[in-house]
């Protein structure tokens, strides 16, 4: 692609604008080039990041991105998505020293935009090794399993219920964080890998597992979680009411103008889809776009940072509120809650109410493959090389930690690959990808 | 605390001017209302860009050295001396020590190596009212193909005559402009006192090569696909010139001689360690030609409150201070040992001085990750294998957080010119204690 899709105005104007060369300089040479550093072990996919920002400085930024997309294969959206403040920025040494880190996820997006910019592909498929691979799940993790073993020498296919790659990268990040486009591109970059994508593909009912368990010599499960989960409270299922997943993948999918936005908007949970509801929902023209939670301030489960982004956009924020009961006459029209310490109730109008409130485990779904255990949490148990209790499947991303960070996902599909090529090759594997 | 009153008049070898602050012969001074509107701004003296017969420049003339982000940081020129009669340089000379008539105008002159052609120029100077004569020995490219500039400064014998030859006529001070394309700069400062010079000014530019375009292999400046060597300034050159104006400043034979300091100067602290290893005045081009006149206003204001600071009234006071600091290897204490020392509450785990000596030094740094302090990982000096080069601590990003500290105890000193004096045997390598005798 000739110019990376971005929106420069509007709702969905982006939060980290790309950075001009000149700023990218400064900021580059500004770094002090840690030795072992901080930021890098930082990173759940442990990106070089000293020696990738040190190639920017030079000037070799075809260079740079080979660093980043070497140990994350989404280098391009974890640099738009991933939340920089808790992990490379939050180590960075000059927090302390100039009390303010190196731009570390705006630096590696000059050098993915770079090459993705100029269609400059850096990896080549491996010298095929005759076998194959199904991955369950076009998103983080399935994506950086498919990628590391398309570079071995694996032919792999990746099966998506979506009608486009890139999981949650593409159908559930504040807009202004990612662009729906961008992320699809990037998943897309895979084919250059020869890794073929059945999208619009349920496995188990489009695909029998047995036809998969028959035709590919190992399985990696990368399905994430499920939908957000249920309120449990009277007048959940007014029309009004939508979950936050939804309504995110609904600004994900169209036009800013023809998404739906209430006038007086309740979102309902305080992590970080949450502030991406209440946020978008503000940019989108809600009069008012508040945060509705049961406990304190002091235990969002958001990040700090999240939660100013929030602030700064005005939004309102309720806590100790308890959802009780949604009212209204044919559609959502006031939330009660009660504080659950002093029982005090407080009655909010709205005219939309978005549940935020966790994505629920895929239990269901995942019981469907045989001997494949879960835990009492409905997370799939992996051994150290990411292997299910049953040898042929691996699993990796949301639907074993329960959900983390896409760079976490593509860190645990990448270790799967490793554990399916130490299964298939016999040998220990010696990665061609670092 | 009362202010006292400084006074920042200076005399280079006859040459007073109301400040040490000069801009040197290049572009800036280029003609009368250039140097006219420097004397506003508040500069003390101006050497005229170099006067002789008016040359035909190239273009493209000029390229820099960025480094890290930082714009020039050298400057390279191929520029040769003023493109403009002799006749015009000389009456607007005249004009500005009319209109400035307490400031210094230095007239750089340059013409070819004979006694008449010489002569002609320095009368011509001294009915100008120019205060001083800058002979220019310096020029590295373009003027020393034609055996003038560097061509004179790089023998000392010519050096010599032709001051000897100015001398014979100028009515005014004359300092010489050496050049530090010289294998070592004392025989030609030697030679330019043994000439009558009145004082010293360096360091003209160096020979250099900017740099390659790697996209057009083109070598900067690039003239019509060719490229030459051009003079090299700007703050990169420095250290060399700190090192040759001390040299100088130190020798026998030139220590008393005023010197005109040149190369890098930028800020005030440059002018100041030019006037400690022995400037009386400095003269500046690449940083007025980076950010003009207006940079003359904290080169006066932060001098004058650092001499304020210092209990100093004027900068003469400064001259020289530092040079009898600078002596040969041969004098040094071997018996001086500094060690390193970490102070960790200031340390901020960057472990740049645990690659840098591991790699670049004596494997004196362990990280040992410290459980009061959340595990991380901090520098620890093995004294054993520490020789006290500075290095961590030139390296560590962070303030005051390695110092390097004396632990010899002070002991007696010894040189390597006392060793050898002596007939000391001593072991060789290095040590962190005192010098073992053998």
């Amino acid at each position: 692609m000739a110019k990376l899709p971005v929106l420069t105005d509007g709702p969905f104007k982006e939060l980290h604008p790309a950075m001009t060369m000149p700023e990218a300089l400064r900021e580059a040479n500004r770094c002090l080039y840690c030795y072992d550093a901080p930021c890098t072990r930082a990173c759940p996919t442990h990106i070089d990041v000293p020696a990738f920002i040190k190639k920017i400085a030079s000037g070799n930024l075809v260079g740079s991105a080979r660093v980043i997309f070497e140990s994350n294969i989404l280098g391009g959206s974890c640099a738009r998505v991933c939340p920089v403040e808790a992990l490379c920025e939050g180590a960075c040494v000059h927090n302390s020293l100039q009390h303010s880190p190196i731009e570390i996820g705006r630096l590696q997006r000059v050098a993915t935009d770079h090459v993705m910019e100029r269609d400059i592909q850096l990896f080549e498929a491996g010298k095929a090794t005759g076998k194959k691979v199904a991955i369950i799940g076009g998103g983080p993790a399935g994506l950086g399993c498919a990628a590391e073993l398309a570079i071995l020498g694996y032919s792999v296919t990746v099966f998506d219920d979506r009608a486009q790659p890139g999981g949650l990268n593409t159908y559930a990040m504040a807009q202004y964080k990612i662009n729906t486009d961008f992320a699809i591109a990037e998943a897309k970059l895979l084919e250059q890998l020869g890794v073929h994508f059945k999208q619009n593909t349920h496995v188990g009912k489009d695909v029998p597992l047995a036809e998969l368990e028959k035709d590919f010599d190992a399985i990696f499960i990368g399905v994430g979680l499920g939908a957000t989960q249920k309120l449990g409270i009277p007048g959940e299922d007014l029309p009004g009411v939508v979950d936050a997943l939804t309504f995110i993948e609904e600004l994900k999918t169209k036009k800013p103008a023809d998404v739906k936005v209430g006038k007086r908007v309740l979102v309902i949970g305080a992590g970080n889809t949450a502030i991406d509801a209440v946020t978008q929902a503000k940019r989108l023209g809600a009069e008012r776009s508040a945060i509705v939670y049961r406990k304190g301030e002091d235990d969002m489960p958001a990040y700090d940072y999240e939660y100013e982004i929030g602030k700064s956009m005005g939004c309102d924020f309720y806590f100790h509120a308890s959802p009780v009961r949604i009212e209204g006459n044919g559609k959502a029209e006031k939330l009660v809650c009660k504080n659950a310490q002093t029982g005090a109730e407080l009655t909010l109008e709205c005219d939309m109410v978005i549940k935020a409130i966790g994505q629920a485990k895929r239990a269901e779904f995942l019981k469907g493959f045989p001997q494949v255990a879960l835990d009492d949490k409905g997370r799939v148990v992996v051994n150290a090389e990411f292997q299910t209790s049953n040898p042929k499947y691996f699993a990796g991303g949301d639907c074993v930690n329960g959900g983390k960070e896409a760079v976490d996902a593509v860190a645990g599909g990448k270790a799967a690959a490793r554990g399916i090529h130490k299964k298939l090759n016999g040998a220990a594997a010696n990665s061609k990808v670092a | 605390m009362k202010n006292s009153v400084i006074d920042l008049t200076t005399n280079t070898g006859g040459i007073i001017s109301p400040n040490p602050f000069w801009l040197a012969s290049a572009p800036p001074t280029n003609m009368g209302s250039m140097v006219e509107r420097a004397f506003e701004a508040g500069w003390g003296g101006a050497v005229w860009k170099t006067i002789g017969q008016p040359i035909v420049n190239v273009s493209s003339r000029l390229a820099t050295l960025d480094y890290r982000g930082s714009k020039m940081i050298g400057l390279n020129n191929i520029e040769l001396i003023t493109d403009r009669p002799i006749e015009t340089n000389f009456k607007e000379i005249e004009k500005c020590k009319k209109r400035f008539p307490t400031h210094a105008v230095i007239a750089s002159l340059m013409v070819e190596s004979k006694r008449d052609a010489w002569h002609e120029i320095v009368k011509r100077t001294n009915d100008s009212g120019a205060d001083g004569i800058e002979l220019n020995f310096g020029c590295p490219h373009g003027m020393s193909e034609r055996g003038m500039g560097s061509a004179m400064g790089q023998v000392p014998e010519y050096t010599c005559m032709v001051t000897e030859w100015v001398k014979e006529v100028a009515k005014v001070p004359v300092l010489v402009k050496l050049t530090p394309n010289v294998g070592s700069i004392l025989p030609p400062g030697r030679a330019a006192v043994k000439g009558g010079a009145d004082g010293l000014s360096l360091i003209n530019t160096i020979n250099s090569v900017m740099g390659v375009d790697v996209d057009t292999f083109m070598p900067y400046p690039m003239v019509n696909g060719m490229a030459a060597h051009g003079g090299y300034c700007g703050p990169a050159v420095k250290p060399i010139a700190l090192n040759m104006v001390g040299e100088l400043a130190r020798d026998k034979e030139t220590k008393h001689i005023p010197i005109s300091g040149i190369g890098g100067v930028e800020t005030w602290r440059d002018a100041v360690e030019f006037m400690l290893l022995g400037s009386t005045s400095v003269q500046v081009c690449t940083a007025v030609m980076h950010y003009g006149y207006r940079i003359v206003e904290d080169l006066i204001d932060g001098l004058t409150n650092y001499l304020r600071e210092k209990g100093m009234t004027s900068p003469k006071q400064l001259v020289g201070k530092s040079a009898a600091a600078v002596t040969d290897w041969g004098n040094l204490d071997m018996n001086y040992k500094v060690l390193a020392r970490v102070d960790k509450d200031k340390c901020i785990n960057c472990n740049l001085c645990f690659v840098a000596c591991d790699d670049g030094a004596h494997q004196a740094i362990k990280l040992v990750p410290d459980q009061a302090r959340g595990g991380k990982a901090y520098p620890e000096i093995v004294d054993e294998e520490c020789v006290g080069c500075n290095l961590c601590s030139l390296v560590c990003p962070s303030p005051g957080c390695i110092s390097m500290v004396r632990m010899d105890g002070e002991t007696q000193k010894l040189s390597w010119r006392e060793v050898q004096e002596k007939g000391i045997a001593i072991k060789p390598g290095h040590a962190n204690k005192n010098i073992e005798r053998a």
